[in-house]
């Protein structure tokens, strides 16, 4: 009798291959080794952060607390998903708070004072993003300007745009009965219905999974185990409804972070299963060889920058929502940094090529956790701008040494 | 050695007077190069002689500054990398041109991903590893970083990534330069493969076992122009002249104090 035929992928005998759950976990441990962390650093991270400000504040960790972060969390998150595309290139935008502070007035501007229905305020807030993402791409692509230097000036630009834009009364105040500031402020989903969005991730995990082990059989190739598949769901929707069983003890899931969530979850699609989330990943890595495997590099900067500033503008228009105003303060302050922090603690490389949508739903939850405790303790803004500061720091020292870890173990 | 007389297949790509200028510095004078389906042409020449940029001109990354270049007849301007790949030209760069991050079923297909918008990944890992084994590729795993694979191993996989278009002309720069003697006979026999399938091959290769071997014609580049075509029987001496300009140069001086000191 002779040996089964081995599989295309496994017919090569010097690879150890991990087999069931205990091989899982070595692999794992294998990865972290090697400078692949993931989202370890930051869900470790996040453990101590809630750890600290629990023991010095229960109040923190109370349902209510939790939900009031989230709204917080989504507006600025929305602009972390957007910084995200240009981290994954290697570039920066270091102007998406001001980009956000012109989105939130032009909603004030067009739907308040000129009455522009509000879906078309909106539009037109996106639009005014995407042309100055596509501003940036241009100055790089035609110029050879480093994003760090024409978004810079767009920071200072912007900026004075939206100072412009409100005029004498620097304020305008958003109606309070409004939908738009029910939605950034009160509008929770229903219970049952979040309760049965759990169970999505769980059917499309298991479904999708069980598509490809079905067609890598077919081909001939390893698959995965159906047990281990079922786990992995079966604990992601137990996860999942635990947060949400949660968070509906106090007012909720809000629909402003369920937005977040949907954008990150499209994102994270486009990221990993589309021919243009792969040319993103290859500029970010190597623009040459990705120029001579005939990818159209000039067009990947273009869409990055124009996602970039849309999704800025989209933030100023939630936070415009969340404040009930369009003010000269809207986008300032720290709103740019902890847009690009978040990225970065949530695990994008600001060397490019590496990156995940996650990253910036994990990394805003950090920096707003940060936030919300050093608040509840009653720090004043000084402290709240050092310790902000520190875990950025910590964030990318880990990053750096990880990348180290990386190319010293292959992995690069 | 074995007869190989040239072959009569259809003429591919024609160059004509083709010129690149790098500001003061003219890399390439007035280059002529035929190719035929078929057949092996192998472009030698000392290191700046000219002969990567040439293939960079084929493959679309640089323009010429005058010339033509007509590909089945047709005048051709080979605008872009992609512009070349669509005509049905592939190249594997001296560089490589490979992204390190990601992995080797990533590389090659990148740029020419199966169903862009839900990307079939079963479909190209079967496509993948189909490729590498006709190469006899010893790659351990194709969801490895490329930054994980040895030298040779990239080799084999930028050669694998040009074959995937099912190209009409294969331009190799210095295939073999990082290879081990049992994937070097693998190249050669690749190339021959591929000549017998009907393809036109470029190769550069500082390698003269390895041009005799394989080429049909040899194309002496020297200082960016053309230096003589040659067949694999010509003498070393005569292909050490065309390369180096000068029939008194340092080889041919090694070799005749050589032969004066066997006598």
């Amino acid at each position: 009798m002779s040996d089964p035929k081995p599989t295309l992928d496994r017919a090569d005998s010097r690879v150890t291959h991990a087999s069931g759950i205990g091989g899982a976990v070595e692999q794992f441990i294998g990865r972290v080794k090697a400078g692949d962390l993931g989202s370890l650093p930051v869900i470790v991270g996040l453990a101590i952060i809630w750890t600290v400000f629990t023991l010095l504040n229960p109040i923190f960790l109370s349902p209510n607390n939790l939900v009031n972060m989230l709204f917080d969390c989504s507006t600025t998150g929305v602009i972390s998903l957007g910084i995200v595309c240009v981290l994954i290139l290697g570039e920066i935008d270091l102007s998406v708070g001001s980009m956000s502070g012109v989105g939130s007035t032009l909603i004030g501007v067009l739907w308040v004072n000129a009455g522009v229905p509000l879906p078309l305020a909106i539009l037109a807030a996106l639009i005014a993003g995407a042309l100055i993402g596509t501003i940036y791409a241009t100055l790089r692509n035609r110029l050879g300007m480093p994003s760090f230097v024409s978004t810079l000036s767009g920071l200072l630009a912007l900026l004075g745009l939206q100072l412009y834009l409100l005029g004498a009364t620097g304020s305008i105040n958003l109606p309070y009965s409004s939908t738009m500031v029910n939605f950034g402020q009160l509008m929770i989903m229903a219970k049952p219905l979040s309760y049965a969005l759990c169970l999505v991730p769980c059917v499309v995990m298991l479904v999708v999974g069980l598509q490809t082990n079905a067609k890598r059989r077919a081909a001939n190739l390893s698959a995965g185990s159906s047990g281990g598949l079922a786990l992995r769901a079966g604990l992601t929707t137990l996860g999942l409804l635990a947060v949400i069983f949660y968070l509906n003890l106090g007012r909720g899931v809000p629909w402003m972070f369920a937005l977040f969530v949907a954008l990150v979850l499209v994102m994270n699609y486009a990221f990993t299963r589309t021919q243009w989330g792969r040319s993103m990943k290859a500029v970010g890595g190597n623009a040459e060889a990705a120029r001579r495997a005939g990818i159209n590099v000039r067009r990947i900067y273009v869409s990055a920058f124009m996602l970039c500033s849309t999704f800025a503008a989209l933030g100023g228009v939630l936070s415009s929502a969340r404040l009930a105003s369009a003010s000269q303060q809207a986008g300032t302050g720290d709103v740019n940094l902890n847009a690009i922090a978040a990225a970065v603690i949530g695990g994008t490389s600001l060397f490019g090529g590496r990156g995940s949508a996650f990253s910036a739903l994990l990394g805003i939850i950090v920096i707003q956790s940060i936030a919300n405790g050093l608040t509840l303790l009653n720090l004043s803004s000084s402290l709240r701008y050092m310790i902000t500061g520190g875990v950025l720091a910590i964030a990318v020292i880990v990053d750096s040494l990880a990348r180290q870890s990386r190319v010293s173990h292959g992995r690069a | 050695m074995t007869e190989r007389p040239t072959p009569k297949g259809e003429l591919l790509l024609s160059l004509r007077g083709i010129s690149k200028n790098f500001g003061a510095v003219s890399a390439l004078t007035d280059i002529e190069l035929d190719v035929h389906a078929g057949e092996v042409v192998a472009l030698v020449g000392d290191n700046g002689a000219g002969k990567s940029t040439l293939v960079k001109v084929l493959a679309g990354v640089h323009q010429p500054t005058s010339g033509s270049i007509s590909y089945r007849g047709r005048p051709v301007t080979l605008t872009s990398p992609s512009a070349a790949l669509e005509l049905g030209i592939a190249t594997v760069f001296q560089d490589l041109a490979l992204c390190e991050n990601l992995d080797v079923v990533a590389n090659i297909f990148l740029g020419q991903e199966l169903s862009p918008l839900r990307l079939d990944e079963v479909s190209m890992e079967v496509r993948a590893w189909t490729l590498l084994n006709e190469l006899a590729a010893r790659i351990p795993s194709v969801r490895e970083p490329i930054a994980s694979l040895s030298g040779g191993q990239r080799q084999t996989v930028a050669i694998a990534r040009s074959l995937l278009l099912n190209p009409q002309i294969i331009m190799l720069d210095e295939p073999t330069a990082a290879l081990g003697v049992a994937q070097t006979a693998e190249v050669l026999n690749l190339v021959e493969r591929v000549r017998d399938k009907g393809l036109g091959v470029i190769m550069i290769s500082h390698n003269m076992a390895d041009v005799r071997a394989v080429a049909n014609r040899i194309v002496v580049l020297r200082l960016g122009r053309n230096n003589g075509v040659f067949t694999p029987e010509a003498s070393n001496q005569e292909l050490v002249g065309a390369i180096t300009g000068a029939t008194d140069n340092a080889v041919s001086r090694r070799e005749s104090r050589m032969a004066e000191e066997t006598k």
